[in-house]
This record gives C-alpha cells, structure tokens and sequence, in this order.
C-alpha cells in the first residue's frame, strides 16, 4: 500500500511519524475524515487501515467529548487553537475506555490556513481505576497476601516486569493468575499499550484462530471483512493466553512460530503481520503431564516457560485466609452498606478450616453470601452457605492462628481491562443459584421483593439471573417472539 | 415487527448512549408500512432509550457502539441488536429490510454534507 504523505515540512510520510507516537493518533482532513493513523489507534477502535481511512472521525472514535457534529473539531479549525478534553470512547468489544483527546491544527509549511487535525486520543483507564473513590473502588485488581509463598511470589513478579520474556503461570482455578498477570504488565514498559486477554479453552479452535489471528475478507463463509486479530490488537502491550493448555495442537505449532518470528498470517491471508507482542500464558493443569501425553507440544512448553510463576492454593497461604476474610467483609459491607463486621468464633473456626477448592474466588463469594445474608454485626455459623457444613470431612485443619488480621495489599493495578471474576468454587455457584431460586419462590417471582430479600440490586439479580441461567439464554439474539 | 434505530441527522448515531433522537420502522413481510417515525428524547440517556424500547415493542435495534450491559439488557429482552454499524439510516433500513444488515456493516458515505 503507498504511504501517504501530507503537507508538513519536508513531505514527512505521515505513518513513519505517527508510529513513534505513544498514544493512539491520526490524521484527519479538513472534512475531519481519517487521513491515516497508528496501530494504536488501531488497537483502541478496532478498526483497520482499509476500513477506516476515509470516513468521519467521530464514526470511528464513537466519543462522548461533545463532537457528534464535529464541533470540537471545527473549533480547533477556526481558532487554531488545540483543544485537550477528557472522555471516552466505546471499542468493539463494547467497552468504555476513558480517553484524554487533545485535538491539534495541522497547518501548511507557508500557510496560515489550518489543513488539517492531529487527533490524540490517551487512554487514561489506568489513571481513572487508581482515582476510583474508596466506596466503588474494584478490589478485585488488589493483590493480597502475607504468606510467605505469595512474599516469594511478590518478590519475582517486579524482576518479571522488567524483562521482555515470555511468562507461564500455573495455579489451581481462583488463586490469581490473571491478576498476576496484569500487574506484570502494568509495571513493565508495555503497561502503558494494551492487555489482551484471550481464553483459549472456551472458543472452539476455528474460531480460536480466527480470534488469535485474524483473518482476511473471503477466508472462511461469514469472513464478510478483514478482521484484526488479538496479537495485532495487542502490539507493542502484552497478550494474556489463559487457559493455554486447552489450546488445540494445530494451533500450538502457529503460536510457536509466532513467537519464533515475531509475525504471523492471518486465516486466509497472504500477507505477514508482524507484531511486537509479549506472550503470558496459564493453565490450571499440568503442562508437564500434558507433553508427555502428547496433548502439549514440548517446544512451546519450553518456549512459554521462559519464566513461571506458580501460585500457591489458598490452603497452603499460612495467614492469608483470616486476613483475606477480613478484607473482604470489610470490603462487602461498605459496598452493600450492611452493619456487619466480624464473624463469631463458631463460624471463624469453619471457615478456618473449609479447603477452599475454588481457592480466592470461591472464599469472595462465601464472604459475599455471608455479608448479603447476616442481618446482625457479626456473622454466625448459620449465616454460611450450607455446603461448608455438607463437606466437613474434606476440610484439613489450616494453620492460620484465630488473630486479628492486617491488611497488606501488595500490589495495585485497578486497571481498567480487570476482568470480573466468575462465581467459582465447585459447589457455590449451586448453592447461589439454589438460593435465588428459593427467594423468588418466596416472593413469588418478583425480582424487585427478591432482590431486596438477597440485599442486592435489581442489576445484580438479573446478572446472576441470566449467569445461572434461570431465564432465557441471555446471548439470545433473534427475532422477538 | 418495530425497528427502531439510533439517529444523528441523518446517519446512525455513533453511541447508543449519547443518542437522543430514534427512527421507528414498522415493517410487514420485510417491506415498510406506513412512513418510519422520528421521535426527539427530551435528553441523551440510556436507560430512558431502553425503557422506550420496550414500550414501543421493539424487535430490532440498529445502532452504532453499545456498551456491553446495554447490549446485555437488550440481548436478555430477546431484542436482535444490530450494533457498530455506520451510515446513513435510510440505506441502513434499507438493507434491514433486505436482511442483509451485519453488526459491524459499514455502508458506503454518499453523503458528502454531514450537516455539520
């Protein structure tokens, strides 16, 4: 494709420039249509070269600065003057990203006319998450822990977060590994590009690739247009692979050349991409054992564990679990408003030595329940979730002494791609389920009643509603009935 | 069936949260009746849009970027959304009409006037 040049001294090729800007950028004319822009401007609307180059800005920005007929742009046009706005945008994985735009003239080399914008849009989510007020703050970026092996985990993970090698992180379901993973990439030199996190046990491996990869109009039926891929969207910032020991073998032998090579073919493509990308994975399973059983290739297992990190099952966190069980009371009484503080001796005593399956998760939605179900200050044996009591025999005595707990939070990303944690554990999410479908029988189906019952919100229930799956399937959509 | 899209002018609003203008099709067998209707929000919100939805009964909601728990809320209606489309609204109906309409479709710009 040739390059495109502009009326700047020296007929500079615009791209060559905007590539060495650190934040989203691009041109536009002075019909405020995109002449060209850089690859993080890519990453932050979703759209490619050959589909955006052309169109109105404000289409493909989708901003809330007050431009939707361009008049940010025309003032900066007729003044001259730059203009810096704080707003956002919404991607196409339908997520607000806050963005600082600051909008500057381009003029000619002799010219006094304006020709031309610079548009820079910095995505300021990680600022945004950090200024969060206390009340709705989003614990779930917190890193928390005392033990000395999540000490020795917080030890390597700054070590980790200055080099450029790929991680593999292994845990059980629930102890952190995405939260790990992102606080790496936050405080590495990449923290400021983008964090891309791809799941690669819960797409079929078609579709799998097409995400990875991208693929090219006409490659497979339904390709109707290009497609940009997680490793091009996730350039120069890091692509987090969990679940990566689900990841079909075919695709296995792509991945290793592309971290080989740097670049990759999208489906049906012809041309290489190359991509500038740093590569996290983790799984919950044995890699080991999986490439002895042929399920994993050997050279990507070697090539992926560069650096690893494992992290410890709550069980084996000496300290941890009073101290997280009190952090999270903390944290769910001030958010649900609840008078309760502290758990009494009885429930203290289970819950000290409950195994925990499901790990940090699993002990955030005990918590959770208890804090939604007390009605007192302090939480009684009767306020946990029934199967804590079903499963007493597979407890194991922890070794966490009944004491006052600190609170110690290691590390801090609150950033803004955190993504919510499921309901986990092996039996909670029965229990929750079991729990609003007994409510609404209560209240005879009113959400309203219900909600109030469960001292939760209207949005919260129907989450959970359609989470659980009690209603119709919530990735409906067809035509109305 | 009600079709009901998020308007700016005469293009497809590029946020379904800052829309406040909406155009409503009714349509029979895949052809219009009647003319579509434009209705003027007394402001820019999206839950005012979405209870209008439901009042209107729609069955299809064609915009342009939708944050995920609207499009959500909407999916759980079992309203098709048809979002991150870009172009001005008539083609876009038209091509609803067709059947042809993908989320993500960019219609060619013939107007070179947006109305600024």
């Amino acid at each position: 494709m040739m390059k495109k040049t502009f009326a700047v001294p020296g007929e500079v090729v615009l791209d060559d420039l905007l590539a060495g800007f650190p934040h989203a950028s691009a041109v536009l004319d002075e019909g405020f249509k995109i002449v060209t822009f850089n690859r993080l401007f890519e990453a932050l609307t979703g759209y490619g070269h050959d589909i955006a180059v052309g169109v109105y800005a404000e289409f493909i920005l989708r901003s809330n600065m007050g431009n939707s007929r361009g008049q940010v742009f025309q003032r900066v046009l007729e003044t001259g003057e730059p203009a810096t706005i704080e707003g956002d945008i919404i991607n196409r994985s339908r997520k607000q990203i806050p963005v600082r735009f600051t909008v500057s003239p381009l003029h000619t080399r002799r010219g006094i006319h304006t020709r031309g914008l610079l548009l820079v849009a910095e995505d300021i989510s990680t600022m945004h998450a950090t200024g969060r007020a206390t009340l709705y703050r989003d614990w779930s970026t917190d890193i928390i822990g005392h033990s000395p092996k999540m000490q020795a985990v917080f030890e390597i993970m700054p070590l980790m977060a200055r080099t450029d090698a790929s991680i593999l992180i292994t845990g059980e379901t629930g102890t952190g590994k995405d939260k790990i993973a992102e606080t790496i990439h936050r405080n590495s030199p990449r923290g400021k590009f983008q964090f891309i996190k791809i799941n690669c046990g819960a797409l079929p491996p078609e579709l799998l690739e097409s995400e990875l990869f991208g693929h090219v109009k006409g490659a497979f039926t339904g390709a109707v247009r290009d497609k940009l891929g997680m490793f091009k969207l996730a350039d120069r910032g890091t692509i987090f692979l969990t679940e990566i020991g689900d990841m079909p073998l075919p695709l296995q032998v792509k991945l290793l050349s592309v971290l080989d090579d740097r670049a990759f073919y999208p489906v049906g493509g012809e041309r290489k991409e190359k991509v500038d990308v740093r590569v996290i994975a983790a799984t919950h399973r044995s890699l080991r054992e999986q490439v002895e059983s042929g399920a994993f290739r050997e050279d990507l297992f070697y090539r992926l564990n560069v650096l690893q990190i494992h992290l410890p099952p709550l069980r084996e966190r000496e300290g941890d679990i009073r101290f997280l069980l009190d952090y999270f009371l903390k944290d769910y009484a001030t958010r649900l408003g609840k008078e309760v503080q502290s758990f009494a001796d009885t429930a203290l005593k289970l819950l000290l030595n409950y195994h925990y399956p499901g790990n940090i998760r699993e002990l955030r939605n005990i918590v959770e329940y208890c804090a939604n179900i007390c009605r007192e200050t302090k939480i009684e044996k009767e306020d946990l979730p029934r199967y804590l009591f079903d499963q007493g025999r597979d407890n194991h005595a922890a070794a966490a002494p009944v004491a006052p707990a600190t609170r110690e939070v290691r590390a801090d990303t609150r950033a803004e791609t955190a993504p919510e944690a499921k309901a986990g554990g092996d039996n909670w999410p029965a229990v929750e389920r079991e729990m609003i479908l007994q409510t609404l029988k209560t209240t005879r189906g009113n959400r309203s009643k219900a909600a109030g019952l469960l001292g939760w919100g209207r949005t919260t229930l129907w989450r959970k509603i359609v989470q659980y799956g009690l209603d119709e399937p919530a990735g409906y959509r067809g035509e109305k009935r | 069936m009600k079709i009901l899209i998020t308007a700016q002018g005469d293009f497809v609003a590029p946020r379904f949260d800052l829309t406040a203008e909406v155009v409503i099709a009714t349509v029979d067998r895949g052809a219009l009746v009647g003319k579509p209707r434009t209705i003027i929000m007394d402001r820019p919100s999206p839950e005012d849009l979405s209870n209008l939805i439901m009042e209107e009964d729609i069955s299809m909601v064609i915009c342009g970027g939708i944050e995920d728990r609207q499009y959500q809320f909407l999916a759980w209606k079992k309203i098709r959304v048809i979002d991150f489309v870009i172009g001005d609204y008539q083609s876009v109906l038209d091509r609803a009409l067709a059947g042809e309409l993908q989320p993500g479709d960019m219609l060619p710009l013939t107007r070179g006037d947006l109305s600024l």
